[in-house]
């Protein structure tokens, strides 16, 4: 190449200390802060989170109606309300949206809102990426659902077997969308893993070691490093799938000489991380809510850490119990069998340590807190019928009856769902500056812990009794009739429970000016973010907070007198933020997440009916690259400081106490060492 | 890592717009590598996924019917030294040397871009020899996992041809040297995948 010959010029050059950047995009840059305009153009964690809630509430409904379909179809010996292929679609459908639509969403908009808050960080590590996160997140939920009016939805199971789920077997489009639609949603949630695990290495304030983390960031931040790991195995599995469906590759051809264990392994090498994915995010929230109202610090901190640590290690060795029954040979079923026993251990550890910082507590039964202790007791039914798997005889007579779907309900409902909404009911205040009604939140608690026994109970019965799963009807010989018309009655009393968690929250919204604000810190909490007004202003912290101990902000409050006694040494109001955002210098608003996420579902489209299609997708996704790569993170016009103006005023008055307290610095005089 | 190297504050980094981070690297520079590790993974799951399927074809040409070894090995010679280049482009940029920086960007990007050529060039020759993406179970698997690596040294060719329009328009100066950085990062991950893809595709029979 001839211009290695010219050297010199560079020496020519003046000395370049700052680049020009020159901003070149379609888009003037977003001001909006309120209106619909500032949602979809948000980069602010907070409003990620809060969006990404109310979607994973939304298709919670959706997966909702579906489910109750399946019980209307059960609930009497053979009915035909449903055709056996749109039975199939249902059951299908109403697992693949609860998994990748509710639950993981739901994780990540505890996540996104709480680990900045938690670790003393302004925002997360890549605020725009974080907004792509949520976009991809959504639209691949939509395409994933808009399929049902498409030719029909996905009907292959929720981990779609190959073979089965071929076009030999599922000729309609079902499991394209399946293939593609996870994809995409898979595309957001990578990226949120490789944002959050930056964010909780990189972004703590001063004093944040690791070991000072709540439990909850620690979680998340497990939670996170599977999330890296375990989606490119999906990805790689659903991308042969989408091939051999699309393209005619073999990968899943059997008469090509394919193996139909193929994407058994791959998809259970993600499926089994996935279940901890699922289940770490919600042991993070009952492990943040349980100590502050047994007001008492977490048992055993460091071993909660590491169970959980163990667990995501250990998550990755288990993975052929799923597959006992597909005849793998003695020796890998009985070392997954053993790694499977094992991985209870640490599990079990979070569950005694959870009831020892119970033990003898002062305890307060508030809604958070029935939900959080409602965990521990369903979640160890589910685990503990998850250690009969684990005994491959026993396994291979549970395997596809109703006895596994009783399990995982009572780990995914029982656990990760009672969390979650025992962390709405404790951290509403937080995030919308007004209490959801407590008699109300207890009933919620109340009917969904009996509808769930009620409904997922009697299926170890019927399980144990040998009813197949994904059958869509019976024989009324078969003895089946009592517990499946009884579980359709558990099945309803469910639906009416998050039906009053709807009215409760539009209830409370009506009456938020009824009642007195929460404050910074209504529950008398431990962790950073109680020590910010409510709702969190869009900074988050005025100053970077100093961290000198783990629970940092309940040592800021209460201290020990001279006989050892704990007393309160400063109310929250006098030393929590005031929301002055005056020194905060926050990323800009941008379209271009939006213009990215919002081109793979035609990519997706164009796929499966028309090339044209995925040629608007294509541009799209160009267009979006390029504005976002040319657009700068920070919008040099704005003024640094410019960004607070839509926060809330400051609480009471507690303005000016809370200014004379910057950090924890003064206070640590007080504290004597303990 | 340690608890006390975890927690230090750092020198501020151009890249966090002067905020130090925890750990001392860049978000941007950390946010890589953990998604290189994530892409290990991708990997992992194609190359299994042709281990296991290379030798069950029931029928059409298979691996030692179609290679040209001493081909590839150019190819991946030329391949593994664009992150020769790519490690002079990082050192340039360091040095504050822009014209040799932009130098050695485009020869890394040419040197890819002859390396994805003799792909197209060499898949072209397997297509005429009856080995086409659905003859059977090696080609869908061999054309997935080579496609797939193709695909990423293409997305660099893409970083790297983006980084060059920068550097001549004036916006990569030696206080982005670290984007220089974390783009060569990619590269050389992409490059050491091509060695386990042509050790284990191509040499082991």
């Amino acid at each position: 190449m001839a211009i290695v010959e010219r050297p010199t010029e560079a020496l020519t050059l003046p000395p370049v200390v700052t680049t020009e950047r020159k901003p070149l995009g379609v888009f003037s840059r977003p001001k909006a802060t309120t209106g619909w305009r500032s949602w979809v153009t948000t980069v602010d964690h907070k409003r990620i989170g809060i969006m990404y809630g109310a979607a994973a509430m939304f298709f919670f409904i959706v997966g909702g109606i579906e489910a109750l379909a399946i019980r209307v179809q059960l609930a009497r010996p053979e009915q035909e309300l449903f055709s056996a292929d749109l039975y199939n679609q249902l059951f299908t459908m109403h697992g693949v949206t609860m998994i990748f639509l509710v639950i993981m969403p739901l994780g990540a908009a505890f996540m996104n809102y709480l680990v900045p808050l938690q670790i003393g960080a302004r925002d997360v590590a890549m605020p725009r990426l974080n907004a792509l996160s949520f976009w991809a997140f959504l639209f691949g939920g939509i395409f994933l659902n808009t399929s049902w009016f498409l030719g029909g939805g996905a009907d292959g199971g929720w981990f779609g077997y190959a073979p089965n789920s071929g076009v030999v077997f599922s000729p309609g489009h079902g499991m394209d969308f399946y293939a593609i639609g996870l994809q995409i949603t898979g595309v957001g949630t990578l990226v949120g893993g490789i944002n959050l695990v930056t964010t909780v290495l990189n972004m703590r304030a001063p004093g944040m070691t690791l070991m000072k983390m709540p439990v909850f960031t620690w979680m998340s931040f497990v939670t996170q490093v599977i999330i890296v790991f375990a989606m490119p195995v999906i990805s790689v599995a659903l991308f042969l799938l989408t091939f051999d469906r699309l393209f005619d590759a073999n990968f899943f051809n059997v008469a090509a000489g394919a193996d139909p264990l193929l994407w058994q392994h791959l998809f259970w090498i993600f499926g089994h991380p996935e279940v901890y994915i699922l289940i770490l995010p919600a042991f993070g929230i009952v492990s943040e809510i349980i100590p502050v109202f047994a007001r008492k610090p977490i048992f055993g901190y460091p071993f909660m850490v590491f169970s959980g640590i163990a667990i995501g290690f250990m998550g990755w060795g288990v993975w052929a119990h799923h597959m006992f029954a597909s005849g793998l040979g003695p020796i890998s079923v009985a070392a997954f069998s053993v790694s499977t026993m094992f991985i209870a251990v640490p599990t079990g550890v979070k569950i005694l340590n959870w009831m020892a910082t119970m033990w003898g507590g002062k305890l307060t039964f508030t809604t958070p807190m029935l939900f959080s202790a409602g965990l521990v007791a369903m979640f160890t039914i589910g685990g503990l019928s998850g250690v009969t798997h684990a005994v491959s005889p026993a396994d291979t007579q549970q395997t596809d009856t109703y006895y596994i779907v009783a399990h995982f309900h009572y780990v995914i409902f029982g656990g990760a769902l009672m969390a979650f909404l025992g962390g709405f009911y404790f951290w509403w205040p937080k995030v919308f500056g007004y209490f959801l009604d407590d008699r109300l939140g207890k009933v919620n608690f109340w009917l969904s812990i009996v509808g769930l026994n009620l409904t997922f109970g009697p299926m170890h019965i019927l399980g144990l009794q040998g009813m197949s799963r994904r059958v869509h009807s019976y024989r009324a010989d078969y003895g089946y009739d009592f517990w499946n018309l009884w579980i359709t009655i558990g099945s309803f009393i469910i639906a009416l429970s998050v039906l009053l968690l709807l009215f409760n929250i539009w209830r409370s919204y009506r009456r938020r000016h009824l009642q007195p604000a929460p404050g910074p810190d209504p529950w008398d909490g431990r962790s950073l973010e109680w020590s910010v007004p409510s709702p969190v202003p869009v900074h988050n912290f005025d100053d970077t907070p100093v961290i000198t101990e783990f629970d940092d902000w309940w040592h800021r409050k209460y201290a020990e007198d001279e006989s050892g006694r704990l007393r309160k040494v400063h109310e929250p109001e006098e030393i929590a933020q005031v929301g002055d955002g005056s020194r905060a210098h926050l990323p800009s608003p941008s379209y271009w997440p939006l213009v990215l996420a919002l081109g793979l579902p035609f990519v997706g489209y164009g796929l499966i009916f028309n090339l044209a299609i995925a040629a608007i997708g294509g541009l799209l996704l160009v267009a979006g690259l390029v504005g976002w790569a040319l657009e700068p993170a920070d919008d040099p016009d704005l003024p640094p400081h410019g960004h607070d103006d839509d926060h809330p005023a400051a609480d009471g008055g507690d303005a000016a106490a809370a200014a004379e307290v910057p950090a924890a610095t003064p206070d640590e005089e007080e504290v004597p060492a303990s | 890592m340690t608890d006390a190297a975890l927690h230090a504050p750092a020198a501020s980094t151009e890249a966090t717009h002067g905020h130090p981070t925890a750990t001392g690297l860049s978000n941007e520079k950390l946010a890589m590598w953990v998604f290189l590790g994530s892409d290990c993974l991708l990997f992992g799951g194609l190359i299994s996924t042709y281990l296991l399927m290379r030798h069950r074809s029931v029928e059409g040409p298979g691996p030692t019917d179609v290679f040209d070894i001493p081909f590839t090995s150019v190819s991946s010679f030329v391949l593994l030294m664009s992150s020769l280049t790519m490690a002079l482009a990082v050192a340039a940029i360091a040095r504050g040397d822009v014209h040799r920086n932009r130098v050695w960007l485009g020869t890394t990007a040419f040197l890819g871009a002859v390396f994805i050529g003799g792909q197209v060039y060499e898949f072209t020759g397997f297509y005429r020899e009856g080995l086409g993406y659905t003859t059977n179970a090696f080609s869908s698997a061999f054309y997935t996992l080579t496609g797939f690596h193709g695909f990423h040294v293409s997305v660099g060719i893409v970083m790297l041809t983006t980084l060059l329009v920068m550097s001549l328009r004036g916006n990569l100066g030696p206080d982005r040297a670290e984007t220089v950085e974390i783009v060569g990062l990619y590269w050389h991950f992409v490059d050491i995948v091509w060695i386990i893809i042509f050790t284990i595709v191509y040499l082991i029979p």
